[in-house]
């Protein structure tokens, strides 16, 4: 298990390389002049020039990588472009916010949506599996925005129950993450169901119960077990998804976290800043997979990493 | 006549089919007696596997069992709630099934799934089931029963996992084995080795044994009764021996005809013409008569009964052209 994850983390040494590359040529293909929105719009052409070359903007692409790269691998990410201090010092601060964020969506959407799934599964075809579905298929169907409006119109405009915006008490995450995991929710209840229903018509399913099992236990120990092993691989994918899915329910609900940091930064092409938090998340995304693959090995006996 | 452990009386289930019930099996009575191995032989889809499932109430959600009693040792197992029969299954019931492979659940050790019965029907510390469970392991003649505890199912052959089966089944020394096609997806030489493992049990524990299967061989080989049923119906009922050497009902005599035998001399194998009928289509009379060479009129018009066709009671067949006496009408 030790040299199988040791040879997994070093394999994704040259998926990051290759990410920051695209990553960093796709920005400074976006249209738009940095040193142009930092000298102002009245500055003159010669302003610009010098602002440039203050930034390095005017080196060629290649060599921008290459000064880039070496700031990577020394801890020098650069400084942002808009209020001087490192990436470093403007990341960190909002980490906790879209972290907090990522999980608790993820721990209820994971559990409802599981929940609903299995209930679906074994009372399908009968008024339970409706009323799961239906709930599924309204969460996949609401665009998560207009959700986010919805809701605090109800909790926090109408009843007053829950704070609108920023992140004052843990109440403040209530929303938002109820946002932001609605979708993840609905899509592992159909798919927790449709493996459910799969796995109930298997042969093993049938022995355990000839065995004298209560239902309780053949449903979770039986079939429930052998689904985890799908439902576990769609689940990390959905969590990769959350973390830039926080760019939404952060803009809606006003939540100084990466993600609205991400969309402030593309609009004020703080290409160091987009950069660092592009490579993050892809960083992030490659090792909730590394995680992912390893939980499967642990559930699945067939797959074991020697 | 001896007691009996099995008494299956006028069953009938029933599928629900794009809204309609169509009857799967119709009317089969049978019994079994302690340490008998009774065969029910017939083609895919002519009931017996749905047979077997009533008898364990474990028939999928859309089917029903809408008449008759099955009488294990004279208690009605339809009156059972779910409660009740999930006592009798595994402990005074247990089935083995055609995939070992399949029928065992690939997430979980061998020794949790054998000790699972285990546990749930004997008040045993884990150490006792674990006991057990390697003494059941041991006398199903598995040579490492400490390694194959550890093992998943994948680890293991065909053959292996079916003695798992048998082992688990036989863990809490059920007085009824019903084995569905327990010899089919297996290797001729393990089907021989799995074959003799049940004769063993059957003589040790004095086990009554339901034995489902398609494979005239096995039958010859296993039972000391037979039960042939055709479309949901029992057709013919004898003890091994004359159903092999004087087989009435014309389907029997199709099924013993088309088996090869070696040094026959025979270029083609004969087989029955047709298929069998779809359970919503059934026709009207006798359901093999159309595709009976001997089909008479009335055989389109009325179905036949079940009848004994010896003084003893030990033979019964459906069929218009025989009467009581066995001869040809």
């Amino acid at each position: 298990m030790g040299r199988y994850l040791g040879k997994r983390l070093i394999s994704t040494i040259p998926l990051l390389l290759v990410i920051s590359f695209v990553v960093f040529m796709f920005i400074h293909m976006i249209p738009g002049d940095p040193a142009r929105l930092v000298a102002g719009q009245d500055a003159t052409k010669e302003d610009v020039a010098v602002v440039r070359e203050q930034l390095g903007l005017d080196e060629p692409l290649l060599v921008q990588y290459g000064k880039y790269m070496k700031g990577l691998f020394t801890g020098d990410l650069g400084s942002s472009i808009k209020n001087g201090k490192t990436v470093v010092e403007t990341i960190a601060p909002r980490l906790k916010p879209t972290i907090m964020l990522t999980f608790s969506s993820m721990i209820w959407a994971a559990i409802i949506g599981i929940a609903i799934g299995i209930i679906a599964a074994v009372f399908h075809g009968r008024i339970l599996d409706y009323v799961g579905m239906i709930i599924a298929i309204a969460g996949i169907s609401v665009p998560s925005f207009w959700l986010g409006l919805e809701l605090i119109q109800l909790f926090s405009v109408s009843l007053g129950w829950l704070p609108t915006s920023g992140l004052e008490t843990w109440k403040s995450y209530i929303l938002p993450s109820l946002t932001m995991g609605a979708g993840i929710m609905a899509v592992l209840a159909r798919f927790s169901r449709s493996s459910m229903l799969e796995t109930m018509r298997e042969d093993y399913v049938r022995t355990a119960r000839a065995k004298g099992l209560s239902e309780s236990l053949v449903v979770m120990r039986h079939a429930f077990k052998n689904s985890l092993i799908e439902i576990v691989t769609v689940a990390g994918l959905q969590i990769g998804g959350l973390l830039s899915g926080s760019v939404m329910a952060e803009t809606v609900f006003s939540i100084p976290g990466l993600g609205r940091l991400l969309v402030d930064s593309i609009q004020m092409r703080d290409y160091k800043v987009v950069q660092a938090l592009l490579l993050f998340f892809a960083t992030e995304y490659i090792l909730i997979n590394l995680i992912v693959d390893v939980l499967y090995g642990v559930i699945n006996p067939r797959v074991r990493y020697e | 006549m001896a007691e009996k452990l099995l008494e299956v009386k006028n069953l009938r289930t029933e599928f629900k089919r794009d809204k309609t019930w169509v009857t799967a099996v119709n009317n089969v009575s049978f019994s079994i007696q302690p340490g008998e191995i009774l065969g029910l032989v017939g083609e895919s889809g002519c009931g017996k596997s749905v047979t077997s499932l009533s008898i364990m109430k474990l028939l999928a959600r859309n089917s029903k069992i809408s008449n008759g009693e099955i009488l294990l040792n004279g208690k009605d197992l339809l009156k059972e709630d779910k409660k009740g029969m999930r006592k009798i299954r595994g402990r005074e019931v247990a089935m083995i099934f055609q995939e070992p492979m399949n029928s065992l659940n690939p997430c979980m050790r061998i020794e949790k799934q054998l000790t699972e019965a285990i546990l749930l029907h004997n008040n045993f510390s884990k150490e006792e089931a674990h006991n057990r469970a390697f003494e059941v392991l041991k006398s199903v003649g598995i040579p490492e029963p400490d390694m194959t505890l550890k093992s998943y199912p994948h680890q293991l052959s065909g053959g292996m996992c079916q003695r798992v089966m048998i082992a688990m089944a036989m863990s809490c020394e059920p007085e009824l084995l019903i084995a569905d096609e327990p010899t089919t997806a297996l290797d001729v030489t393990i089907q021989a080795q799995i074959l003799e493992l049940m004769e063993d049990i059957r003589a040790k524990k004095n086990t009554g044994i339901l034995m489902i299967t398609h494979d005239l061989g096995v039958v010859a080989e296993m039972c000391s009764r037979v039960v042939v049923m055709y479309a949901g119906r029992i057709v013919e009922e004898a003890p091994v021996q004359e159903l092999f050497a004087d087989p009435k009902h014309p389907y029997t005599q199709g099924l013993i005809g088309s088996v090869p035998k070696l040094g026959s001399g025979v270029e083609s194998l004969p087989s029955i013409p047709g298929s069998v009928p779809d359970l919503s289509v059934m026709p009207k009379g006798c359901k093999f008569a159309p595709r009976c060479k001997y089909a008479m009129d009335i055989c389109h018009q009325q179905e036949p009964e079940l009848a004994d066709i010896n003084e003893a009671g030990t033979r019964k067949c459906r069929c218009h052209l025989l009467n009581k006496t066995g001869k040809e009408a």
